[in-house]
Formats: structure tokens, sequence, C-alpha cells
């Protein structure tokens, strides 16, 4: 067996023979045209005109995500700018194929220059030219393979086009050779759950039949693959079908421990399928979305409503609400309206609202309506916690604290995203009630990798022993100060790093609800000195893949 | 009739790219005038053109200017200056 790596998208795990992608077109050749400028032009009008159309009908037909990016591509084809260039290069006598060639490589190659998330749009744009050109040719536009039996598709990037309208009943997995975590080949894969893996530049070498296991939790593709491992790869994905249809339990390790499983949400709305999927509350309830799009801050009204709405639809259940956490990815324009350079580290979450003082006051008076308006509620009322994002100090965290208790909030507490608030975690919890980590702001910080940038994508794991090490220190800050530590970040949505976030302290975990069935089921694979031990082993790694690896050993002993 | 500019600061997280930029030029073609894009002091683009757009390469918080010219500029650009200061990617 041989391994290949790279970035996995998703937990799933999938085996059978590659299939792949047809390699691009040859560039055409700059040859003078034998046809006028003009019955050139008229080529070019009817042939970006039908791939539009054939773009927009995908788009119809794909709906969600996908239809904005085919859209986005039918517009690219039929593009006024690029109809300038092209008509440029037919007045100078080029065929038409190599005029719309040449002329989507100028923007192509500006795209390129730009680098990162931009960069990657370029993939968009050479998919246009193709299908531009292969029409011109009157050849068939490149694309998916039809090998006639399930395959695991392999290729140099998926454009969106392909993507959207891949057959799932016969793509087994994905892996691309280009592309990064913010790909359109990602983006896609996730929304579809098709197990993917991104970036593996070595699979240029698979052959076209030969079977591979291809393992998105641990970013690996399998190459002549043992019966054994065949037969381990088949149970995983036998597992985690059934994990997704065992009966609903509250989240517990074998031995019993109780390990409260809640739910991220953005929307009071999302409420009722988060429980129907099992949260047992809320870990991480986002306001933002109450503000954003907005000049000003909503109503302390508006605020109650939708905070009793959220309320109403946990009755006896644990509900944590994070006041505003403007900033950086998520700018308002009432908070923060200042250019900064490094907005990350910039003036954010409880820097943002100190320095809007009557913002945060009419949020947390309305929560604490919203608490007493729901108190008498059938069921029980739900618990209320709130917590202030982005708390980088001692004393932010007492202001915090004191404020929310002033306005009657009975549980108060911080997110940990920052190294020194989770090396000052013993002295944070002695003042509030509850720590909840945000594994993505944490590994951000800790690594020094903008979350949002592509190029730095491969330091963004809440995986590395440097994270840990800190989560490590708030549980035991959490253990001496007998606080719980929540965790809330995509972290707690990976089964196995959910199960080493407990060992290493965490008494909660929060996640998006689809992930609840994965981590409920390996939760209870393990009891908490098994989880401690996993935890040590991770911590003993010098990086993330080997952590995840020592973890995977760890657990499987 | 003379053409009129405006200044806004972008509110998408993603910058001008693929949604919101697919948003921006569309509401420009519909808007039926010539409509011109620049980054700060760079080269205006026809707002219209979804390559010309992209390429611009504008990020959250930049600064961009659009300048419109013929009848129904002044509420062309307030649309296009809505979108442009919305946050898209956020919902």
């Amino acid at each position: 067996m041989a391994e290949l790596r790279g970035v996995g998208i998703g937990l799933g795990v999938a085996r059978g023979p590659v299939a792949r992608m047809a390699e691009p077109l040859p560039p055409p050749s700059d040859a003078p045209s034998t046809l006028s400028a003009d019955e050139e032009s008229a080529r070019v009008k009817d042939a970006v005109a039908a791939v539009a159309r054939e773009l927009e009908q995908r788009g119809a037909q794909a709906g969600g995500a996908a239809q904005d990016v085919l859209e986005a591509q039918a517009m690219m084809a039929e593009d006024p700018s690029l109809a300038d260039e092209v008509a440029t290069r037919l007045a100078q006598g080029k065929t038409g194929e190599f005029a719309v060639f040449d002329a989507f490589a100028s923007f192509r190659d500006q795209l390129t220059a730009l680098g990162g998330y931009l960069g990657e749009r370029a993939a968009d744009l050479d998919d246009v030219a193709q299908r531009v050109i292969a029409r011109l040719r009157g050849e068939p536009a490149p694309g998916v393979p039809d090998p006639g039996h399930p395959f695991v598709l392999v290729a140099k990037d998926l454009a969106p086009a392909d993507t959207a309208l891949l057959d799932l009943d016969k793509v087994l997995a994905l892996i691309t050779t280009e592309g990064g975590p913010t790909s359109h080949t990602a983006i896609l894969a996730r929304e579809k759950s098709i197990v993917a893996i991104v970036g593996a530049a070595d699979a240029a070498s698979l052959r076209e039949g030969e079977t591979v296991i291809v393992d998105a939790a641990a970013g690996v593709v399998t190459t002549e693959p043992t019966p054994d491992e065949l037969e381990r790869a088949q149970h995983r994905a036998e597992d985690r079908a059934s994990a997704s249809s065992a009966p609903i339990t509250d989240g517990a390790l074998a031995d019993g421990t109780p390990v409260p499983l809640l739910a991220n949400l953005g929307k009071p709305e999302a409420a009722a399928d988060a429980v129907a999927l099992g949260a047992e509350g809320v870990g991480l309830f986002r306001t933002e979305f109450l503000f954003l799009s907005s000049a000003q801050a909503p109503t302390v009204e508006q605020q109650r409503e939708s905070y009793t709405q959220l309320l109403s639809a946990f009755p006896g259940k644990k509900v944590v609400v994070r006041v505003l956490d403007a900033g950086a990815d998520k700018p308002l324009a009432f908070l923060n309206d200042a250019h900064e350079e490094n907005p990350a580290l910039g003036l954010r979450g409880i820097r943002a609202l100190r320095a809007s003082e009557d913002i945060l006051r009419e949020q947390l008076t309305a929560l604490a309506e919203a608490d007493a308006a729901t108190r008498r509620m059938p069921g029980g009322a739900a618990d209320l916690w709130v917590m202030a994002p982005m708390v980088a100090t001692v004393e932010e965290a007492v202001y915090f604290t004191d404020l929310a208790r002033d306005y009657g909030i009975k549980t108060a507490g911080v997110m940990v995203e920052v190294p020194s608030s989770a090396l000052l975690a013993d002295r944070i919890l002695s003042y509030t009630d509850f720590a909840s980590i945000g594994t993505n702001d944490l590994t951000q910080y800790t690594m020094a990798a903008d979350r949002l940038l592509g190029s730095v994508a491969s330091l963004q794991d809440p995986w590395h022993p440097a994270v840990l090490r800190l989560i490590r220190e708030v549980g035991d800050a959490g253990r001496i100060n007998r606080k719980p530590v929540g965790i809330c970040g995509e972290a707690a949505a990976d089964p196995l790093l959910a199960v080493v976030l407990v060992g290493l302290g965490a008494t909660s975990l929060s996640m998006a609800p689809t992930a609840l069935a994965d981590v409920r089921a390996t939760l209870l694979q393990h009891t908490l000195d098994d989880a401690r031990v996993i935890a040590e082993a991770a911590l003993a790694a010098n990086d993330a893949a080997s952590a995840r690896t020592a973890a995977q050993a760890a657990a499987t002993r | 009739m003379p053409s009129i500019s405006r200044t806004v600061r972008i509110g998408s997280a993603h910058g001008l790219h693929a949604r919101p930029a697919k948003m921006f030029a569309q509401a420009a073609k519909e808007a039926g005038i010539p409509i011109t894009v620049a980054k700060d002091s760079g080269a205006p683009v026809n707002a219209a053109s979804i390559l010309g757009v992209i390429a611009l390469g504008v990020e959250q918080g930049d600064y961009v200017t659009l300048t419109a010219d013929g009848d129904g500029a002044e509420a062309a650009l307030d649309t296009l200056a809505e979108l442009l200061t919305t946050d898209h990617d956020a919902a």
C-alpha cells in the first residue's frame, strides 16, 4: 500500500475504482483564420450564447449554492469586456478559438496574480473558456466520465458545472490534485456530503480503474489497499451509516459520563431541526444575524422577540447566547467602521462592544427580558447562559461578567479564543460562571494563520498540539474552579477530536446539528479514562497530522 | 448630462468575488446606462462586466468609486451602493 495526502472534506470514507476526468483540450494554435472577422465574430457569438444557456440550465437544475456559481459562469461567457477583447483579436485575423482562449487567458492571469481565493476562481474561468472552445470546434465539452459503474472521481479540480450535476449514485468519492479548502469542489462536496479530498497533488499518478480507499477524516488516499484495509474501510462506512440512523440518546461516554451535545445556531427558526437531530440545547447562538445588513442596531423589542422565540424552543434546556461578535470576517458598520490593516487583530468582539457600550447594554436588556418572559413555560424555562466573544484579558472577563449580572443574567461567561485567555483561564474562571472555547479562532490566533486565507489553510488545524495544550489549560482551570468548559467550533464536530477534547477537560460539545449523530456514536465507544489516554497521545505529537494519527492509534488499541 | 460618482466601502466578507460580483454586475447591466467601477484610484472598468469586476480583486473594507452617466444615474448608483455595502455572505 501507499498513501497520498490532501485536505479531507468531511468525515466520510469510501472505496472504489478510479475514473479520471477528461484532460483539458490542448490550447488552440495561433494560425491566421481563413474566415473574415465578421464570420468569426458570428461563430463566437453563437458559441458563447449556447454555453451561457447551457450553464444557466444546469444551474436551474442544480439549485442552491451551485446555481449562483453557474449563473456567474454564464455571465462570464457573455461578458462585455471579454467581447471587446475577443473583437480586438478577431480584427487582427485570429481564429475564434484562439481569440477566446487568449482573451480569457488575459483575465485568468490577472486573477492568478491576485492569488488566494481569487486565484482559485481562475478555475471557473478556465472551465468557461474550455466549454466555448469545445463548442467552436464541435467537440463535446470536457467533463465527468461515465465508466458504467460507481467510481472514485479523480480530477485536477472540478468545475462548478461538473460538481453541481454529479450523479451521487455513481460517484463514490472525489479526489482533486489542485484546489484548496475554499475551492468550489470543497464547498459543494461539503454541501452534498460527498467524501472528498482536495489538493492531493500526487493523485495525478493514480491509474484508471485501480482501487483506492478515500479517507476524508484523515485526508489520506490509500492505493493498493490490502483486503484487510478494504474491509476496515467498508466497516467504517457502514458504522457511519448506522450511526446516523441510531436512536437518539443524550451524549455520554461508554462509562456513562454525560457529555451534553449542543447545537450551534444562527437563527431561532433552526431550533426545531436541531431538536430533531438530538441537540440537548444550544451551545452557541450567534446573535450577529439580527444585526447584519443593517445600518443600525435592532431595537430592544425586536431582539427580545427573537430571543423569546429561541428560548421557547428549548424548555428545560441550556441555551448559550453569545453577545454580538462583530469585526474581522463579520463587519458591522455601526460598531466598527474604521479601516484596519489587520482586522482579526483589531477592534472586534468584546472590544468593539465596550467601545459602543449602549449596544451591549441593550442586548443584555433584551436577553434578560426574554428570559423573564419565558420563565413560566410548560416543561420549564430554558436555562439562559450569556457569553462574551474574543475575551483576551482577565479584566475584560470581569467587566463583562459584572455587567451581565447587573442586568440579571444568572449565568455569565466568556469565550476562550485567544491564547492569552486560555493561559489565564484559571483566573478568568474564578470570576465567570463558565468558559466556552471557540476552536476556529483559537487555532487562528495560536498558529498566526488567517482562517479565511487558503494559502495558510494547512496551519488552520485544531489538531495541532499547540492548540490542544491551550485547551488542556482551560480544561484544567475548569476542574480546579468546578466550572463548566464547553467547546463550540468545528473541532467538536470531528468525532475523534471530540473524544480528545473531552479527555482534555471539556464538559460539553456544541456543533452544527448535522454532526451530532457521528459524535454521539463515537463518544459511546470510549470511557473517560480512554479519552484521557487518547488526548495524551495527541498532546505528545509534534504536529497536527501526527496528533491525529496518534489519537487514532490510541483509540483503536 | 454630467456624470456622477460615488465612493463606497465594500461590506461583503468575500469582497467582490463570485456571488457578490455576479449580483453587482447583473444590477449594473440591468440599469441600462454606462456605469464604471474603480478600486481606489485605479482605472475604471465596465461595471456590467463580471470579469472586469472580479479582476479588480476588491476585498472587504476596500473603497470603490462608481461613476454613471445618463438618465436614472442617481437611482442606479443608489441601488449599486446598497448592494456593495451589504454583506451577502453573512446569512
